[in-house]
């Protein structure tokens, strides 16, 4: 059986750290036109990217990101090293958030991140332990 | 992929080869081979930044020139408000205007009026606009091919209404061919144009219409001719009052549309790499309180096109000073453009197609692994972006070599690590931090 094409990129995501936040989706994004993905879906990958980024860097110490892209899908995998979720399923309903009021005053801290990942996901797995961190699954159909 | 018309030409006489305009390149468009530089054509989206950057001239816009617009029976020229803005403090637009009829044109017409127009019916349609924000400003021809190449998500943000050298130049033709008993084909409208980009916006139109501009001149070409001219006719008569006027006035200065439009939540951003950065944002779904985004490729606004003369901070302060001589007396009456705006005379039909930037292959699997083989290159190579492989950088370079239009032995640095028996990414600058 051939070996199936797969293209790999590991990025790290550094917690609090705003001026260099959004440079992995931004490479995700340009990676996957290369690729040649259709636009509708990159623009599902780069929101489901993006809105997980921020959270590494809204919540988290430090986090790593994973593209990965087959000729069936892309999948993006972050792990971060932060306080993690108390109750995932609270964490997933819309408008939920415990973010501080500083970073609401950024704009961010709205509630709508998991739930826009899940919603631009064909497949979304979330695992959390307390005190340790956040694991995020995401895959997309090409 | 289709043909690509393209403001800029490489000269290669000229071209000696000094990599000025491969750096410059915001979008990797060029490499240098055998000494001269070669644009790649799907990559380009006429920015001029080239032009700009060439120290030997060598890249030529394609503008026309008086020579092409012997065909025509009567000629009118359309300045870019950006002329009002080139010449002293007290030479007046319709001095300028006057001067364009003794260089070669049979007549003048201001566009800044048009620019009025343009800003009352883009009012009118973001008053109406329930859609998703914010909306984008359609007159830069290089902001609107970026967005056809990279960012195809918000092409419907750009808003369909037809730019202030359109609306004047319909309107030109339709009061000329009255006046003068002429068909429109026999009259020749002239823009006269800061910035190459404008001639693709005249023969290549992204919503594939028919534009009833017939060329576009350089405003370098026009300048001196226009200067003796403006001499020649020696002082205006104050007293006489000045019939340019209006808020269009100020559109060749970065910020101007938003200032001209009545919405209050809207804003500007200049200058290429800030408005792809913008244009992420907007991708990532922030600023949707915003209204309206006017994106210019030039960080000055069309008053710093690469076809001006005067230095754009000179041009800016003279431009703003006529916005505050004539700015607010209106040219247009808001409720005749109301009504022209009911009948859709102002708006474009059809949408703008996305062209994005070649894939790596068509078939996607190949292009996975192509893309993973660049990576692997890039990884061989010094990362020193030195440019002396005649690619702007070792990413582009390794691109190159995977797509098979460099060999890896242009890499000089590698070259020379090879004939120090050195072998791998160790060589050449890298060694110098080991």
């Amino acid at each position: 059986m051939p070996v199936e094409p797969l293209f790999l990129q590991r990025f790290d995501v550094a917690g609090r750290d705003f001026t260099g936040a959004g440079k992995a989706s931004t490479t995700i994004k340009s990676i996957l036109r290369e690729i040649g993905i259709a636009p509708a879906v990159i623009r599902r990958a780069a929101i489901a990217a993006y809105e997980a980024e921020m959270n590494v860097v809204l919540y988290a110490r430090k986090g790593t990101m994973e593209l990965r892209v087959t000729p069936r899908d892309i999948q993006i995998k972050v792990c971060d090293e932060g306080s993690g979720i108390a109750d995932i399923g609270l964490a997933m309903q819309e408008g939920y958030s415990t973010a501080s009021e500083e970073i609401r005053e950024m704009g961010f801290g709205a509630g709508m991140g998991l739930p826009n990942i899940q919603r631009n996901a064909d497949t979304f797995h979330i695992s959390s332990v307390v005190g340790q961190g956040t694991n995020l699954e995401i895959v997309i159909r090409v | 992929m289709g043909e690509f018309f393209h403001s800029v030409r490489v000269a290669p006489e000229k071209c000696k080869g000094r990599m000025a305009c491969l750096r410059a390149c915001p979008t990797e468009a060029i490499r240098v081979r055998n000494g001269k530089a070669v644009i790649l054509e799907d990559r380009c989206i006429d920015c001029g930044e080239c032009a700009r950057a060439c120290p030997n001239a060598a890249i030529v816009p394609q503008t026309s020139s008086f020579t092409d617009f012997s065909r025509f029976k009567y000629t009118v020229a359309l300045p870019s408000p950006v002329l009002y803005g080139q010449f002293r403090r007290d030479v007046l637009p319709r001095t300028i205007l006057a001067g364009l009829g003794k260089i070669g044109f049979d007549d003048a017409c201001d566009v800044a009026c048009a620019s009025e127009a343009a800003s009352i019916a883009i009012d009118e349609y973001l008053s109406r606009h329930r859609g998703p924000l914010p909306l984008l400003s359609p007159f830069c021809p290089t902001v609107v091919r970026l967005i056809q190449a990279r960012f195809s998500n918000l092409i419907d943000l750009l808003i369909p209404i037809d730019s202030p050298m359109e609306i004047a130049a319909r309107d030109v033709k339709h009061r000329k061919s009255k006046e003068l008993g002429l068909r429109r084909d026999e009259i020749g409208v002239i823009y006269v144009t800061p910035c190459p980009a404008k001639m693709v916006a005249i023969k290549y139109p992204p919503r594939k219409r028919v534009s009833h501009v017939d060329g576009a001149i350089a405003i370098s070409d026009v300048y001196f001719p226009l200067l003796s001219a403006i001499a020649e006719a020696g002082n205006d008569q104050p007293e006489q009052e000045e019939p340019v006027r209006g808020t269009g006035l100020g559109w060749p200065v970065l910020g101007g549309q938003v200032s001209s439009l009545r919405a209050e939540n809207s804003l500007a951003v200049g200058g290429l790499s800030d408005v792809e950065r913008i244009l992420e944002e907007i991708e990532n779904g922030k600023l949707s309180d915003v209204q309206f985004v006017e994106c210019q490729a030039c960080p000055q606004g069309c008053c710093g096109g690469s076809l001006t003369v005067e230095n754009p901070y000179f041009a800016r302060s003279k431009i703003l000073n006529l916005v505050a001589r004539f700015g607010s007396t209106p040219c247009q009456d808001r409720r005749k453009i109301h009504d022209l705006y009911q009948k859709n005379y102002f708006s474009l039909p059809g949408r703008i197609p996305s062209r994005p930037f070649a894939p790596l292959d068509k078939d996607i699997s190949r292009a996975i692994a192509k893309r993973k083989l660049i990576q692997e290159t890039h990884e061989t190579l010094p990362q020193i972006d030195c440019g002396a492989c005649g690619a702007p950088t070792c990413r582009s370079f390794a691109e190159d070599v995977v797509l098979e239009r460099a060999p890896l032995e242009d890499c000089l640095v590698l070259a020379a690590g090879r004939a120090a028996g050195r072998t791998g990414r160790n060589t050449g600058a890298k060694v110098r931090t080991a």
